[in-house]
């Protein structure tokens, strides 16, 4: 096997298993810096997942056919930001730990997913779905030598639509007064409340634009890898995001970037075997690589990383 | 004043635990089962027979200690999400030497959850260190840990320790908690030994905490870092003891799986939940001994109880976890239970 073909593997592999963690970690950006910790992107993306597989079942059945996972990718944006307005409502205006609300969310997303699934279809699991995201060829950029193959063939759509969300969210939280303000609220909340920013609000729409984009992770890792929704669909991923996040410093091409490279670790795990060289070292390695080499990045042996300033506490009026 | 806040530790668990029961009847009402009946499924499989007594009380024992982990972090300051995968190391630390060492029980036993303890402990220690040393937040680092550990303990039993089944050998009657004795008395649920190392560590950490000097500084730092630095006390000495004494705890509810309810170790495809439990138990028994023992009285027996009401309204046991995570999320919401105190207080006056 020669280095182009075990590249060849590996990449397109990668940018799959990277896509609905670019999405959760773009979310987890929005919400943390705002100022509002998110650990529950783990439980919204389960339910996004959740969502997802019953929204494209159904899709099926009216015929809806190749647009199902598009639809079901909206309604898991919906219901994902319905779920975070559980964890808004808690955190931001009943002053609840964000931290313990986040671990809450994570329960009662797994909990009421698996509750409704066994109500829905009698069973511990969905359907498995027929329309998925297809893989393609992009036309053009595919028949570039090299390049065209590792990048642009072979691979879904959802995945440059994830590189793309990236770059809108990089432009609106730096390019945007709306950006700064959310940003703003999440370094120094007395100081924007005082510059007339509605600190509340903004840290609202952080949260449900993180249950949002978490919601359509989720849905994005049914109609591109696991096919249907079970226990064990998602169980990590969301963990994952939020660790590709903090790996990426809170900043959103940052968090693109880590969320690439843990998909990177996950390719690797699964075709691994495959592939000269790496046949020997032991599996469990590539699996724990992406939460060690967080702990790394946190002890700032990555270079630092500085949370917003205000991140986890609730905002108080006249408080100082 | 004082009165009225001791009022309200007990007044906000209750008040959480009945919303989330309402709550998840809500739920019941709304997808088409009968929660009347549930509840009293559920209910007569929590008091319904010394069996199901035995059961509750057996499940009682983990969620006793990593309620403990839970709590005892809380009370220094930190959150200990990592209590899963400690328990995890705990688990298969108490297992190992349940399996590969000859000793009679009197020193098997204690030997055994002596490493659930360790190991639980040292695996506990690195995110206490990390904090201590480059102000990493533990919320994260835990999290992290339990994946890792999740999959590491799993690459060990695979490689050093699997018998038939995907699991280890089981451990030697020597190094094992269960109980013959207690076993009959309870019309042959799988009660074990384990809950009196459960309330025994129960006791210890109400010890620990209140009545030595350590837990005088664990606690003062817990209240308020800079003001204990002041006062001379090392506060990362501290936060490395805290995590690691957590860790311990935590690492004896592992061995509780591993020498009392199971004997073995499975390789787990997912976390055992356990740890997670502890956060709620440590919440609802608001970070105190005797509160832990009966929130993990209230999750135990709700746990079993759940199997009940599946079997007699086919309503699904993940509708406890429902229930539970609501308790949490009004829990953390104590402001809102406060709120409505105060809203019912005054609608009496006026």
């Amino acid at each position: 096997m020669s280095f182009m073909d075990i590249l060849a593997l590996i990449i397109p592999a990668a940018i799959v298993s990277a896509a609905p963690l670019i999405f959760t970690a773009l979310g987890g950006v929005f919400s943390e810096r705002s100022g509002v910790v998110n650990i529950g992107l783990e439980g919204l993306m389960l339910f996004g997942a959740f969502t997802g597989a019953v929204t494209i079942y159904y899709g099926e059945q009216f015929g809806l056919a190749g647009a199902a996972p598009w639809v079901s990718f909206v309604v898991a944006m919906i219901v994902g930001a319905l779920f975070a307005s559980i964890h808004a409502v808690a955190s931001i205006s009943l002053k609840a730990d964000q931290v313990v609300s986040g671990v809450a969310i994570n329960f009662l997303a797994a909990g009421l997913a698996i509750f409704l699934t066994k109500k829905i279809f009698n069973a511990g699991q969905t359907p498995v779905i027929s329309q998925r995201i297809s893989k393609s060829d992009i036309p053009f950029l595919s028949d570039i030598p090299v390049i065209g193959k590792l990048f642009f063939s072979n691979a879904y759509l959802t995945s440059y639509l994830a590189v793309f969300v990236a770059l809108i969210v990089w432009y609106v939280l730096y390019k945007t007064p709306f950006g700064l303000r959310l940003r703003s609220v999440g370094e120094h909340p007395m100081a924007a409340d005082t510059m007339g920013i509605n600190v509340k609000k903004m840290r609202y729409v952080g949260v449900l634009l993180s249950g949002a984009l978490a919601g359509l992770g989720g849905a994005v890792y049914v109609a591109s890898i696991s096919g249907n929704f079970t226990h064990s669909t998602i169980t990590g991923q969301g963990f994952m995001a939020l660790a590709a996040m903090i790996f990426g410093k809170w900043h959103p091409l940052g968090a693109l970037g880590a969320a690439l490279f843990f998909g990177l670790a996950q390719a690797i795990s699964i075709s691994g075997a495959q592939i000269p060289g790496l046949q020997d070292i032991p599996k469990v390695f590539l699996l724990i690589a992406p939460y060690v080499l967080t702990i790394l990045a946190l002890a700032g042996l990555v270079g630092r990383a500085d949370a917003p300033k205000a991140l986890g506490t609730p905002y108080e009026k006249g408080k100082r | 004043m004082q009165n009225n806040t001791n009022k309200m530790k007990f007044l906000v668990p209750l008040i959480s635990v009945f919303l989330g029961l309402l709550i998840g009847g809500i739920i019941m009402l709304i997808s088409g089962y009968p929660p009347i009946e549930a509840y009293a499924a559920l209910f007569e499989g929590i008091f319904g027979g010394s069996y199901y007594m035995g059961e509750t009380i057996r499940q009682m024992s983990p969620l006793i200690l990593s309620g403990l982990a839970v709590a005892f972090a809380f009370r220094t300051g930190l959150f200990n999400i990592g209590v899963e995968g400690q328990l995890l190391v705990g688990w298969l630390a108490a297992v190992y030497v349940g399996i590969f060492v000859d000793a009679p029980a009197i020193i098997h036993i204690p030997l055994a959850i002596l490493a659930a303890g360790v190991a639980g402990a040292l695996w506990g220690s690195v995110p206490g260190i990390l904090k201590a040393r480059f102000k990493v937040h533990e919320v994260i680092t835990t999290i992290m840990m339990n994946y890792i550990a999740l999959y590491s303990t799993n690459e060990i039993i695979r490689n050093f320790m699997l018998a038939p089944g995907e699991r280890t050998e089981n451990v030697k009657e020597s190094a094992s908690l269960a109980s013959p004795f207690l076993q009959e008395l309870t019309d042959n649920s799988t009660l074990h030994y384990g809950i009196i190392v459960a309330i025994v560590a129960a006791v210890i950490m109400w010890f620990l905490l209140w009545r030595t000097t350590l837990g005088y500084e664990l606690r003062a730092v817990g209240f308020n870092q800079h003001a204990s630095q002041y006062a001379g006390i090392n506060v990362s000495k501290n936060i490395v003891l805290s995590m690691a004494i957590s860790g311990a705890f935590a690492g004896i509810a592992g061995s509780m799986e591993g020498l009392g309810t199971y004997q073995y170790m499975t390789i787990n495809a997912g976390f055992t939940g356990v740890g997670f439990d502890g956060i709620a138990v440590a919440l609802l028994g608001a970070n105190s001994a005797i509160g832990v023992i009966l929130g993990a009285a209230l999750f135990g027996g709700l746990k079993i109880g759940a199997l009940n009401m599946q079997a007699m309204a086919g309503v699904p046991t993940e509708l406890v976890g429902i229930v539970i995570a609501l308790i949490i999320f009004f829990v953390a919401c104590s402001y809102l239970v406060h709120w409505l105190m105060n809203r019912v207080n005054r609608g009496g006056k006026i």
